[in-house]
Parts: structure tokens; sequence; C-alpha cells
């Protein structure tokens, strides 16, 4: 498929579909959860959009764009950014978060705090974290490793990350900064891009039948007559994956070929 | 000037059951933990804990101390959950105030400041409200017109931060990156604790570190303690890094009940010291 003579893999499909969401963003921090989103958004910063601010994971921003497998001692650091100060850029909106979703829904309502009813719940998982204040603040997107009918659902158990109809419900104070860019799945891309913001199937990665993509999911996906396959990396895309940004492979721990 | 030095068990002593206690760092990081285990030891229940949750939080869910747990999450962070507060909130044993993590750093700053909220757009449009129906929104007074989420002050009866170093004063200095919101835990509390590594005479802060990493004043302290480990086994650097292998212990502690009594047996019905040398011997084992 490319002059490296090796098949490309689905993890480094998803590696540039979540390096894509963060396209035209400029000047901003993007903090990727996960392993293939923070190979994207490194991926993003070493070729479209060079300006992106990413952390070093502990208290500072890094200026350099080390691979994700590196250790501490190979990091440049260009500014202290403490968690107390994390929240300033929050709220200041001059951020895009890419966060994980156990369970997201229609409307792209996200949940990482617990399954079943919350006052006693069947599963504890880790809290909301800071999904209600950057889903509120600033550009939130979600990546879910493994598409199914229990991650995407018809209504999260428990919202955390706010959606488009919860938004609109809360008043303008609440949808005046909110946006759900992507979603991006081990089978495809997905938008909001529809009249009342329901989620829309925008790519199925190479390999996927669209079939297979609304069969996995939990409520009716927006889903148009004609639905693009998401993009190959390009040459040097791949060369940066596979020799720069995570020569140890760890993509393929998170979403196994 | 007093000279602030306390004995860990005497801070301790002074809670009761039913109070709210704060601890300071985040996650699996700079943890109070020698305090943590003090109030094992004590068995003072019934307590309301406030925290960036970490291990703090389940040890003492394990040890059946907990009737409310205030945060917005709780991670060991190398090991995404803490098995012990997982079955707590499982079993329904516990209460719980969940929220953001921003509305929580907000509810410690009115605190700290004595007012009776901060207002914020985070949590509005998020289930938060809806398992915390005590939680209101405040309309913006000026011409904007915006209903905020009013995060109300989270009031502390007592709090614990563990530092790099400290003196006698009760001055402490932060010599890792990240201050966390230690500093916040100790303005929010009526009772304020300070366990260090090193407690150093008065002045002698500049030997350790710049001024800028004496970021908690005398003015935040109540009493100060010298526990060297004190933060064991989450990390507290530049002192130590997490000790991982004693992580995977403790999280293996959850596997069922008389795990849990094997661990608290060996590292928890003992003295610090007791405790201290236990996961040494575990670490060398490991």
């Amino acid at each position: 498929m490319t002059g490296t003579g090796t098949e490309v893999t689905r993890a480094e499909v998803v590696a540039v579909a979540c390096a894509e969401a963060w396209r035209g963003d400029g000047e901003i921090i993007a903090s990727p959860f996960g392993t293939i989103p923070s190979i994207g958004a490194r991926l993003a910063r070493l070729t479209f959009e060079p300006d992106l601010v990413l952390t070093d994971g502990e208290a500072a921003l890094m200026a350099n764009t080390p691979s994700v497998s590196a250790d501490r001692s190979a990091f440049v650091l260009e500014a202290w950014m403490p968690y107390r100060r994390v929240f300033d850029v929050v709220w200041s909106g001059r951020r895009h978060v890419m966060m994980m979703a156990t369970q997201v829904d229609r409307y792209g309502n996200q949940n990482i705090s617990c399954i079943g009813d919350w006052a006693r719940p069947k599963t504890q998982l880790i809290g909301v974290r800071g999904a209600p204040g950057n889903t509120i603040n600033h550009t939130t997107s979600y990546w879910v490793p493994a598409h199914s009918p229990r991650s995407f659902v018809e209504h999260v158990d428990m919202v955390g990350g706010v959606g488009y109809d919860r938004a609109r419900a809360a008043g303008p104070a609440a949808e005046r900064f909110h946006e759900i860019r992507v979603v991006i799945s081990n089978l495809g891309v997905f938008d909001f891009a529809t009249p009342d913001h329901a989620m829309r199937l925008r790519s199925v990665h190479p390999g996927v039948e669209v079939d297979e993509v609304t069969a996995a999911t939990g409520f009716a996906l927006v889903v148009p007559d004609d639905v693009p396959t998401t993009r190959l990396p390009d040459p040097d895309e791949l060369e940066l994956i596979r020799e720069v940004l995570d020569p140890r492979r760890l993509r393929d721990k998170e979403l196994p070929a | 000037m007093g000279d602030k030095r306390a004995p860990l068990d005497e801070m301790v002593a002074e809670l009761r059951p039913g109070m709210t206690v704060g601890f300071g760092g985040w996650g699996s990081r700079r943890k109070p933990m020698a305090a943590v285990r003090a109030i094992v030891r004590a068995g003072i229940g019934d307590l309301t804990v406030v925290s960036y949750g970490g291990p703090d939080v389940g040890v003492l869910c394990a040890a059946g101390l907990v009737r409310k747990v205030v945060y917005g999450f709780v991670t060991l962070d190398s090991i995404a959950l803490d098995p012990h507060f997982r079955a707590a909130r499982q079993s329904g044993g516990i209460a719980a105030m969940e929220v953001d993590e921003g509305m929580f750093y907000l509810g410690l700053l009115a605190a700290a400041q004595r007012l009776p909220f901060l207002p914020t757009r985070a949590g509005l449009g998020s289930d938060v409200l809806r398992v915390n129906p005590e939680l209101r929104t405040v309309t913006s007074p000026y011409g904007d017109g915006e209903e905020l989420v009013a995060m109300p002050a989270l009031e502390l009866d007592a709090a614990f931060v563990h530092l790099n170093r400290a003196d006698t004063h009760g001055n402490g200095q932060i010599l890792g990156p990240d201050p966390f919101f230690d500093e916040l835990f100790l303005g929010a509390a009526t009772r304020r604790f300070v366990t260090a590594e090193k407690v150093v005479a008065p002045g002698a802060l500049l030997q350790e570190g710049p001024i800028q990493t004496v970021t908690i004043s005398r003015l935040l302290t109540d009493a100060v303690a010298e526990v060297p480990r004190g933060a064991h086994f989450t990390s507290c650097p530049p002192d130590y890094d997490r000790d991982e292998g004693f992580q995977k212990l403790y999280a293996g502690s959850g596997a069922d009940p008389g795990a849990w009594t094997a661990f608290s047996d060996r590292f928890l019905r003992v003295d610090e010291a007791g405790y201290q040398a236990a996961a040494a011997e575990a670490g060398g084992a490991a």
C-alpha cells in the first residue's frame, strides 16, 4: 500500500483520523487520552498543525514531539502547566480534548462514571473527571476503542460529558462554547453535522462495512447515502507513526490488528 | 514564634467521628498516606472524605471509616481504578458527591475565600446536577443574564497534606512539578495538618529550593510533622517515585475480604515505622 512495503493497520488509520480531529485548531492545547489519540495529536503537530501545544502528562508543556514510549528524559519542556493552571486553560477555551467514553449516545453525551444506577452502580468507573467542564467550555472529541451496542448506547447511564441535546436544554450559557467535534471508534468516524445534531456516520475505516457499524450501534445512526472511507496515512505520515512516534507499536496493544 | 511540630498521632487525635476531612495530592501522587494510616490505626470513622481521589479514599473505604466521599474521580493512575472505592460504591455502603474536577477546585477556593459559592459553567447540562440535587444555579446579575452553576464551598473540618519540606514554623515547600491543590485544602479547613519528608529550621527552606517552591506559608498551617516516606506508596518527586510494586500489592488486596485482611494485618495494624519496614520487605521480595 505504501513504500514501506507493509499493510497499513487499522490502528494507523485511526491515528490519522485522530490527528484530523485537531485540524484547524491552531495554537491551543491538544489533550489526548489513550495511546492512539496521543499518536494522533503528535502527528498533527508534526504535519499540518505545527502550533498545537502538547503537555508532558505531568505539569508542563512539551516543546519537542517525542515518541509515545519515550522516557521523560527525552522531553524538552517549554512552560509550566500544573493542574490548577489547566483549569484556567479549560475555562478560557484554548483546548481541544479527546477523552475516552465507556458509553456515548446519539447526541454525544459521554459516560466514564459508572454503569447502572449512579446511586448504587453495578460497576463503578473512574468518575466524571473533567468531562462536564471540558464539554461546556471547549471543543471535545471522543475515542472509543471497542465499538459495540454496549458503548454506543441510546442513553448513557451518567452524563459526564455533555452532548448537544443536553447543552441546548441547559440554555445559552451551556451552548455558548459547546462543540463535540468527532467520535472515533475502531470502526469509523462520527460527527454531529445533522439538523438536530444527532450522530452521523462520517466515514468507515477501510475494510469496514456500513452495516457492520449500524449493527454495532445501539441507536439509529444517521447514515448518508454515500459513506466515504476514512483516509489512509500518506507515506510521510506512515513513516512518522512507525519510525518517530510509535516505534514500539504501542498502538497495536490498544487496537490489535 | 511558635514551634508547630507535633507527632502525627497527636494531629489525628484531634479528629472526631463524623468530621469532613480533606486530603491533598492528586490520584496516586503525593498523597498524605501516613496520615491516612494513622487515621486507620485510630479507627476514627463516619468521615466525609474530600479528595482528588487516590488510594487515600480506597484505604479509608476498605477500613470502613467512610460515610461519604466527595470526588471528581478516584484513580491509582498507573492502575485505572481503586478496587476498594469501587466495592464501597457498588455495595451502596457509602454516600457520594461526584462533581467535575474543576467544580471541586472552585468549591475549595470558595471555602478558602469564605464565600458561599463560586459560579462556573462546569456542570451545566450534565448529570452532576441530577445526582447532587442540592446543587443550585445562579443567574448573572449583569446584562448577559447567564445561568451558571453555583458551586458551594467545600468547607473542611480538617485537612492533611504531605509536602517535600517544611520548617518548624509550618511553612511548606513543594519541590515536585505540581503543587496540586494542597494550598486550597489547607485554606478550606479549620484544622490544617502538614506532614513532610523533612522538617528544617526556619529560613533553611531556601537551602532546599528557590523561594517560589515555598508555596505554603505558615498562615495556612496549624501543625507539622516530619514523616519520611509519608506519601508512600504514592509518588513524591523528587524524593521518590510511586512504588508500583507495592501499589499492585495494594490493588490486589481488593480481590476478596481475605486479601484485604491480610494486607491490613501486615501493613496497617502496625505503627508507621512498622509499615515502612513491612513495605521495604515487601519491595525486596517483589
